[in-house]
Order: C-alpha cells, then structure tokens, then sequence
C-alpha cells in the first residue's frame, strides 16, 4: 500500500527523490572514481615488491621518468657501494633514457628502461614480474633487441600495431623488436622500451650516474634498518648533513601510504560535501511525507475506523517514507556508477590517461543504498508518528 | 429478552471550543439488543454523529460507561478500540470512504489485514462478499471507476468483512439518489434478517427510518423519544 500511495503521486516523489538521489549518485560516482584513481595509481608501484627500496636523486625539475632531471644525479659506483651494506642482497642501477620512438614513419615519445645482465636480471624479472605475449623478454647477449610494452599492440600509437620481430628506431638507432609484454596496468611499463643496460648505455652514452638505485633486501621485515643504512652510505658519499638530503631512499609501501592518505582525504572531503546534498534530501523527503500525512488525514480516520491499530498506520507511513529514500538511492546508485564510468571513459579518450578510472565498490553500492534508506525512515519518523496519533473521528471529519 | 451487544449509559460528550464548553451529549443512555435494527434519527445539531461515534468505538465519552457486549470500552486506549471496532463493528458511511488508491477486492480485504488474516482467507471471503452485494465482476475496479451505490455496496462488502456483529451506517443513502437508496436499504434490511446483523443506522431522513424495527429520537444530547415500528 505505501508504494501504492507514491505511485499515486508520480510527480511528487520524485522531485522529492531527486534531492537524494542526486546525493547518492554524487557519493557513488565522485568516490568511485577516486577508488579508481587510487588503485591505478597503487597499480604504477604494483612492480616493486614490498622487500625493494628505492633510491633517487632529489631535485627541482621532476617532469618526466621518475630519477631524471636532477641536478646532482646519482654515481652509478654507488650501486656496489650499497650492495655491501649488510641485509642487501642486491643493488641495481636502473637507466632510464627518453628519446624518440619511430615506427611505420611515425614519431612518438619513448623512454628507454634498462634491464640489466647476469645474475642481476633474474632479480630484476622476479622483481618486476614480466611476462610476454609476443616473442619473448630479452636476455643476456641481446644487444640492439627492444621488449616493448603492452601498449604498443595498439594502432593508436603508431598508425599500425607493433609486433615482435618489427623494427623500430630509437633515437635513430635501428633496434629489432624481440617481443611484446603482457598487459600491467601500469602507464611505466605498458609504455616502456626495455633494452639491456649495456645497450643503452653504448647507445645514450654513459655519463656515470644512473637514475634508479633499486635496492633489494633479504629479510623484508629489516626493510626499515637497511634503508637507515643505505641512508647513511649515500649522506656520506654526497657530503649532505641529516635533512638536507639530496635523494630520497623509500620503500613501495611508504609511498603508497601516503598517497592513499592523500586521496583517503579528499575522497573524505567529497563524501561529507555529498552528505550535505544527502540531509536536504532527507528534509525533502520529510516535508513530503507531511504534505502526505495532512492529505490523507481522511484516509487515516478510514483505515482505523476500519480497525488499523496506530501502530499499522505508523509503519504505513514509515515504510512510505524508507521507500522514498532507497528508491532514489536505487537511482542515485545507477547514476553515479554510469557517472563514474562514463566520465573516467571520456577522460580517458579525450585525455588519453589510463590514470582515470572508476571502480565502484560493492560495499559502497550497499553503503548508499543502505544509507539512503535510514535517510528515508529517519526522515519518515516523526510525519508517521504525527499520522498515527491523528483521533479516528477528527480524522474523519477532516475534508480535503 | 436478547442480550444487550450495546449499551450506553449516561454517556456525556463535552468539547470545549475556545473557552466555551459544548455538550454534545447530555446523559444519553441506549440499549441496543443483538439482532436489532435501530435508527438513530435527529436532526443536525441533535448529537446524532458524536452518539455514533459512541456507538461505533471511535470515541470515548467524557463522562459515563460504554459497554460493548458487557465489556467497558470507555476508558481503553485508542489502539485497543481499534482492533476491537475492526472485530465487531463494520462501518458504512455517506461518503462511502473507500481507499481510492486500492481496488475494491482490496479495500474489502483491508480490514482483515488488520486482524491478521491470511491472504488467502482474505481474498477468497472478499470475493464471497462481493458477489453478495452483485459485484464480483468489478472487483477490479477502483472506487472512482464505480458509481455511487456501486461504491456504497462496496462499503457495505468492507463492513462485513470481519464478520462483526455489528453494523453501523451513518445515513448510508445520504450521497445516492432514492433508487440506488432503497437497493442499499433493502440489502441492510436483508443482512439484519438473514445474517442475523445487529444494524445501527444513524439518519436524518424520516423514510430511512421506516426500514428500522425501532426509532430512537434524539435532540439536544439525549433521548427524547422512542418509537417501535412493530414491522417485525
């Protein structure tokens, strides 16, 4: 019967569902959206494990690769360096190059990582996790033989899709493709050149320094005094004095943490601005359910006349009212996700950026819809306490 | 001697207005035996709608005792009256007050909702009912799709639904013309005599009356006269 009553008055409820459901769809596709952000953005570090540090320069210009365009880069010697520090099992020096790309006579930007020899390239692929689709990774001996990332398979790059065995140039440097990654979610990887260290370097030239210092512990729960170490080491050999570092040495983790605080916080910033939306929609939902009450004052005096208890006639209403509100949280919900995924796709075409993504929980489906719905009866608690205290023969009397 | 289902005795209804009290009702006092048909008739202003709403358990008397087969309702909570009124009186009113938003098998089944009957039951005694009053092939049909009397015969389906012993209608041919009238009177008349219905008619219109065993008059808040038709 209470739904009944709203069909009875289609315009009415929702325009009063509106006020909540614009709030709801707020919530939904504002944190949704930031959901995705923060797992593409955690997906960027998902290559590194939890028992790697890593070591950059530190300095103003930071536009491009992460490690490049510092003033005073890091010494490539510094690697065998720490690779003594007690509890490292290995240290690797990691170049990254940009330059340009060509294929199919086209030209695009490319930054060149470097995988390295030996020993050191089984860490590495363990550390990174690759994988191919096409051809397979490089390996020792390979000298002009890229690995290129996922990315490539699409034509959008290049007016054709590459595949293994192409050739592409580098800086003007002629390099056989050897094989294709597999997909990581990651901009880095799905974008990145790999050649092997010697390569690179016979190729860009070697300068000495190197931009990553990718530093592998043993025993990851000793990550903490390692890092100390290694800071220790690297304060020494670039003659910093304690807070006036040059570099930064930091575990995946710690970066991590401070980017979900960082997004955590506005995500928090968006709910509350959303829960403003979501109270006056809950006193739209009250003001109606009056409205409803002294309209039906008739019907009221009917149904108890006809024997309905205060009790049935409050739930009516009380129903009536938690109705509303998960109705146009029901809504809100497909608005938002359709929100979320529509804009994170619009970004994505116009923008380009794989960054912007949406992911919308189940937990937040249920958590507006659920809200919404408290909403609704909280807002729908006094009206249908008035309504059921209405005296039957009052009631009767009432004419509309 | 029948048993007395109803009985009102010194009953006072007071309502203040402003800083003037009103007495809707002076004493009234009435017994009113299983299986009667009784009119209450006065004209407006006589107290005739504050004596129902006696009657019929919507309201509790200011003062004086009101026995519904020969328990005191006149001190019980408004909930209470309520499932009481839902179980042994069924209400037909001039404004028929069906739920226009239900259909009318659902409006029949409505007071049985309330005593927590199956859906089954419901539909299947609301469909009873409504082939007793000539209806059951518009069961479907909204109160304002049905004509007046066709809504009134709804109403009188809804009265009955919980089986009470009571029936009250308050002038139940107010809203309809003679015609329509008389077929509403005569279905009344049919359930005090087959169904063996106590009815209580409250009215102001003298040929109504004459379908009553008895007339009780009433004017200013009290009984002023009574009249046994000796029909039966």
């Amino acid at each position: 019967m209470a739904v009944r009553n709203l069909g009875g008055r289609k315009l009415r409820s929702w325009l009063t569902m509106l006020g909540i459901f614009i709030g709801i769809a707020a919530v939904v596709s504002l944190v949704g959206m930031g959901e995705g952000l923060r797992i593409a953005i955690t997906s960027q570090f998902g290559f590194v494990g939890s028992d790697v540090l890593t070591v950059t320069a530190e300095g103003l210009a930071t536009a491009g690769p992460p490690g490049t365009g510092a003033p005073n880069p890091l010494s490539d010697n510094l690697a065998a360096k720490i690779e003594k520090i007690p509890g490292v099992e290995a240290a690797i020096n990691r170049y990254l190059k940009s330059g340009t790309l060509e294929f199919n006579n086209k030209q695009g930007l490319g930054f060149a990582m470097s995988v390295p020899e030996g020993d050191n390239r089984k860490i590495m692929m363990k550390m990174l996790n690759l994988e191919a689709e096409q051809g397979r990774l490089l390996k020792d001996g390979d000298g002009r033989k890229v690995l290129l990332g996922n990315s490539y398979l699409d034509k959008s790059q290049f007016g054709k899709p590459i595949s293994s065995g192409d050739y592409v140039y580098l800086n003007s440097i002629k390099y056989q493709v050897i094989g294709i990654m597999k997909k990581k979610g990651s901009f880095l990887f799905d974008q990145a050149v790999l050649v092997n260290t010697k390569q690179l370097l016979a190729d860009f030239g070697d300068d000495g320094t190197t931009n990553i210092i990718a530093v592998k512990v043993i025993d990851e729960s000793r990550i903490d005094k390692v890092k100390e170490d290694v800071e220790k080491l690297l304060r020494k050999e670039r003659d910093v004095k304690v807070g006036e570092e040059d570099f930064s040495v930091s575990s995946p983790e710690q970066t991590l943490e401070q980017m979900n605080s960082v997004l955590g916080a506005v995500q928090w910033f968006i709910v509350i601005l959303a829960s403003i939306s979501l109270v006056v929609g809950g006193i739209g939902i009250m003001n109606t359910m009056y409205t409803s009450v002294l309209e039906r004052t008739k019907e009221i005096g009917i149904l108890k006349s006809i024997g309905a208890r205060n009790r049935v006639i409050f739930l009516l209403f009380f129903l009536e009212s938690g109705f509303l509100g998960l109705v146009g949280g029901i809504i809100g919900v497909i608005l938002g996700i359709t929100l979320a995924y529509g804009l994170a796709y619009l970004g994505r075409t116009l923008l380009g950026a794989d960054l912007i993504q949406a992911s919308v929980s189940m937990g937040l489906i249920f958590g507006s819809l659920s809200f919404s719905f408290v909403i609704g009866t909280l807002a729908g608690l006094l009206p249908a306490y008035q309504a059921s205290r209405k005296h039957p023969v009052d009631a009767l009397r009432f004419i509309k | 001697m029948k048993k007395a289902i109803i009985k009102l005795d010194n009953v006072w209804k007071t309502y203040t207005m402003g800083n003037v009290k009103v007495h809707a009702l002076r004493g009234l006092s009435l017994t009113i035996k299983d299986g009667e048909f009784v009119c209450i008739y006065g004209p407006s202003g006589s107290g005739k709608s504050t004596a129902m709403n006696m009657v019929g358990c919507l309201d509790i008397p200011s003062q004086g005792d009101i026995f519904l087969k020969g328990k005191n309702i006149a001190h019980l909570s408004e909930s209470d009256l309520a499932q009481i009124r839902g179980k042994t009186i069924g209400f037909i009113f001039q404004q028929f007050n069906l739920i226009n938003t239900l259909s009318a098998l659902e409006n029949v089944m409505l007071p049985m909702v309330f005593q927590g009957y199956s859906e089954q039951a419901r539909r299947a005694r609301a469909i009873k009912l409504l082939d007793m009053v000539d209806l059951a092939k518009r069961m479907d049909h909204k109160p304002t799709e049905l004509s007046g009397g066709q809504q009134q015969r709804v109403a009188i389906a809804r009265s009955l639904s919980n089986n009470p012993e009571v029936i009250l209608a308050d002038e139940p041919t107010g809203n309809l013309d003679s015609k329509t009238g008389n077929k509403i009177m005569d279905f009344l008349r049919t359930m005090n005599k087959k169904e063996k219905k106590t009815i209580i008619m409250v009215s102001h219109d003298q040929s109504l009356a004459k379908y009553a065993d008895r007339i009780e008059y009433l004017r200013d808040g009290s009984i002023i006269e009574t009249k046994n038709n000796g029909k039966r």
